[in-house]
This record gives C-alpha cells, sequence and structure tokens, in this order.
C-alpha cells in the first residue's frame, strides 16, 4: 500500500513550448515518475480519455486549446474531474492563477520551475489523490456504481429530503450463543462472508447498505436515486438473501457447522433522506415511522416464525408479483395503531 | 546593462538539477527553437495577430529565463505585456533589438556548451 501512495506515478506533461516540456519531463524523471508529453490541450485530452494518470501538469498559454479550456473540459467530465491538475505557466497576473484555482486546479508553479518545490508539490497532490480514491474505494463498497456516483457529486453534502422508499433490516438469529460458542476469528469470517452475500443481494436490487451493526444491517431502497419499483426490488432482495443463506447452509452442513438463519423486515413509505452526521464523518440514511416499522417488522421474524415479513404498503407495491400472506395486525411498541403483517414465503422456490 | 548575456548561477542551478549532459540537449532545443519564436514575432506583426504575437513572446520569455538569459528574457516579457500595437507603433525596431540580444545568447550559450 505503501508503495502505491509514495511510489512513481504516471504524470502528463502538457506544453506548447518543447524546451519546458523536456525540462520539466527531465526533473519529474529524476524523481522517479513515469512521464509522458502532449504539446497542447486538444492532444492531452484525448490522451487523458485514452490512458489513465495519476497527475497533470499543464502549461496555460498554448495554441488550439488552452490550459483555461482543458480546465473546464476536466470539470465536466465525471471520469476526470478528480485528476489532480498543477499549473506550470509563466502567465502574468495575479488573475491567472485565481482564475487556474477557481476552475478547479490544485496547484499552480511559476516557470522557471524549481526541481524541489516541484517534487513537494507533486508529493502532496499524489497525497491528496490518494486519499480521495480511497474514499471512492469505500463509497463503491457500501453502495451501487449509480448511488456512489450520486454521493459524489452531490459532494456528501449534509442535508435531507423527503422520499418514498423502502427500507430494509435484517439480521442473523441467535447470533450471540453461536459467536460465543466458536473461536473469534472463525466469528468474524462468518460476518465477512454474510455480508459479502447480503451486499450482494441488495446492490443487485438498486438497493445500499446505509448501516452495519454487528450481524444486523439496514438497507435503503429508493434513496439517495429514486427507484420506481423500490417495494418489489427490496423484496427480490429479500428473496435472494434468504437464497443465499440457503446456499451458504449446504456448505457448512457439508462442513459440519451450524445452520445460519435470518430474519428480515421490510417498510415502505415516505422518510426522510440525507446524509446525518458531522462533516468529517457521516452516513447516508433514513429517517422516520417506516423505518421503526421495518425494525420491527424484522423484530417480529422471530415470533412469527417466518424468514420475510413486509407492511402493508410494500405489499401493495408487489403488485401481487410475490405471494404474500396475511398474519393478521400486530401490535408494535412505538406504533399508535396495530400494523397489518405480510409473509413472503422464501425458499419455496 | 551591467547584466551578463548568461546568468551563470541560473544557469548552473540548471545544470546541477537536471544533469549537465542534459542539458547540452535542451540547449541545442533551444536554439533550433528559439529562431522559430523569433520568426513567429515577425509574421504575427506582419499579419496583425496579436494573440500569436503575445504567446511568440511568452515562448521566449519562459525559455530565456530557464537558462538563465535574463536581458532577453525581459525583452520578450516586454513585448508580452505590451504586445503587438506597441512593437507596431515603434515600426518593429523592439524586434530588431531581440534578434541582436538572441544572437548574443545563442553565441555565449554555444561557448558554454562547447566548454
Amino acid at each position: 500500500m505503501r508503495d502505491a501512495r509514495h511510489g512513481a506515478a504516471r504524470l502528463l506533461v502538457v506544453d506548447d513550448n518543447k524546451v519546458n516540456r523536456l525540462l520539466l519531463a527531465r526533473n519529474l524523471e529524476l524523481q522517479g515518475h513515469s512521464v509522458a508529453l502532449a504539446e497542447n490541450g486538444r492532444v492531452a485530452l484525448e490522451m487523458l480519455r485514452r490512458e489513465s494518470f495519476d497527475l497533470l501538469l499543464l502549461d496555460i498559454e498554448m495554441p488550439e486549446m488552452d490550459g483555461f479550456q482543458v480546465l473546464e473540459q476536466l470539470v465536466k467530465d465525471l471520469q476526470l474531474r478528480d485528476l489532480p491538475v498543477i499549473v506550470t505557466s509563466s502567465l502574468e497576473g495575479i488573475h491567472n492563477v485565481v482564475r487556474c484555482i477557481e476552475l478547479g486546479a490544485e496547484d499552480y508553479l511559476t516557470k522557471p520551475v524549481n526541481p524541489v518545490l516541484l517534487k513537494a508539490r507533486i508529493g502532496a497532490s499524489l497525497e491528496k489523490k490518494w486519499l480521495r480514491d480511497q474514499q471512492k474505494e469505500l463509497v463503491r463498497r457500501f453502495a451501487t456504481p449509480e448511488v456512489a456516483q450520486h454521493l459524489h457529486e452531490s459532494g456528501f453534502a449534509l442535508g435531507g429530503k423527503r422520499v418514498r422508499a423502502s427500507v430494509l433490516f435484517a439480521d442473523i438469529r441467535d447470533f450471540t450463543p453461536l459467536a460465543e460458542s466458536q473461536p473469534p476469528e472463525e466469528t468474524i469470517e462468518l460476518l465477512n462472508t454474510y455480508y459479502t452475500l447480503m451486499f450482494d443481494a441488495i446492490s443487485d436490487h438498486g438497493g445500499i447498505v446505509s448501516l452495519m451493526m454487528g450481524d444486523g444491517l439496514m438497507a435503503i431502497f429508493g434513496a439517495p436515486l429514486p427507484l420506481p419499483d423500490h417495494c418489489a426490488s427490496a423484496v427480490r432482495a429479500a428473496l435472494e438473501m434468504v437464497q443465499m443463506m440457503q446456499l451458504f447452509n449446504l456448505e457448512r452442513a457439508a462442513a459440519a457447522k451450524p445452520q445460519i438463519r435470518i430474519g428480515i423486515g421490510i417498510a415502505s413509505g415516505e422518510m426522510v433522506a440525507g446524509h446525518a452526521g458531522t462533516n468529517e464523518r457521516a452516513t447516508y440514511t433514513c429517517i422516520g415511522n417506516t423505518v421503526n416499522l421495518a425494525a420491527r417488522l424484522e423484530a417480529h421474524t422471530k415470533v412469527a416464525r417466518r424468514a420475510i415479513l413486509i407492511d402493508s404498503e410494500t405489499r401493495a407495491g408487489l403488485a401481487g408479483e410475490v405471494p404474500s400472506e396475511p398474519l393478521g395486525p400486530v401490535p408494535f411498541k412505538g406504533m399508535a395503531a396495530p400494523v397489518e403483517v405480510f409473509s413472503v414465503k422464501a425458499g419455496s422456490s | 546593462m551591467a547584466q551578463p548575456t548568461i546568468d551563470p548561477a541560473t544557469l548552473a542551478e540548471l545544470q546541477e538539477t537536471a544533469g549537465a549532459a542534459f542539458v547540452v540537449e535542451l540547449v541545442d532545443t533551444f536554439l533550433a527553437e528559439a529562431p522559430l519564436m523569433l520568426d513567429d514575432l515577425k509574421s504575427a506583426l506582419a499579419a496583425g495577430d496579436g494573440d500569436r504575437f503575445r504567446r511568440a513572446a511568452h515562448s521566449l520569455k519562459s525559455n530565456s529565463n530557464t537558462f538563465g538569459a535574463l536581458t532577453l528574457g525581459a525583452m520578450a516579457r516586454e513585448l508580452e505585456l505590451t504586445g503587438l500595437d506597441r512593437a507596431l507603433a515603434a515600426g518593429g525596431a523592439p524586434l530588431d533589438a531581440l534578434a541582436d540580444e538572441y544572437s548574443r545568447v545563442a553565441a555565449a550559450l554555444s561557448e558554454l556548451r562547447d566548454a
């Protein structure tokens, strides 16, 4: 990991002047980086879209397409907007420096560029890129590519909005005694397998996992991006989760290990969705009665002895696509009136 | 104008950071490219192309400063900032002065390169 963070990077140098281009490339190569060259902005953009680079060193004054235009193009390009850019120019006037920074340049170095300063600035930019890549990877692991992109575009802005969505809660039955009866390594390995299977099932159906607590998780369908059939998507994900666990149990049975059962509760309706937390640490989550109900339904699976329980709104959203069985009204703690509960038949197919 | 044609400290630093052998190569590149920039300035002046004029002056300024040709760099900078109209008003005289200074720079750099 340290190599990726501090080792050689692949850099693109754009300058219409040959002497500048060669000298910059020489300095960068002496610092251990590999360097490609472009003689104007248009050629540079073509190369950036074709190959992958860690950092761009950009001249401003160039024929065909100047550095300002390159910066404008990069901001608009979702694939390239995070590419760090260091402007190297001998352009006169502080307003030009300001314009570069406003257009998203990471830094501005005046030519002739001092090699020591160059090294420090490149190190800092690559470090920032590495951290951004880490953050993106983290988001990718927790969300589908579409959702990750949405989060990224919204800049992880704190704040919320009202959405119609489905919330799914799941956990492993009798997990605590199981965890206490086996070596800790085995428990962690079990959890990792469990989460991998559950995450796959959830993201396959357009959901995002918003919380993980021990052996429990909460997933949202329909936020931050709207999902037209969020009820059916959540139920289909639940069915896949149960099916995954059945397959996993076949493996465990073969290894003479105890079976793992999960319970899933799904409720649908209006809720407040958004990033909650501080600017340093925030999570995308949903709040509201619907969320509480989903949690109650999940807990109720133990009492009802069913794998998947849903509320009437989720059932209405299924439009008969998946058969469900009414279990009658159940009084839940925190709910004003008893709630109609339905069981979705899992694993019968 | 007690300033030397080539500032020895700037050139020495360049040789130290980029390597003397590489600087020989770089000087050759400059000696091949700079006459094109001077031509570019002249034809931009004749064509009344202010953008091209400014860009050529800018390029020459930047390279001159790299090698420590500070007088040439200052003259090119002046042209970059005052632009085409001033040079036209002066009947192109600043370009002649620039060409003369470049001859001195080229001679000095060739000498240093071969030393």
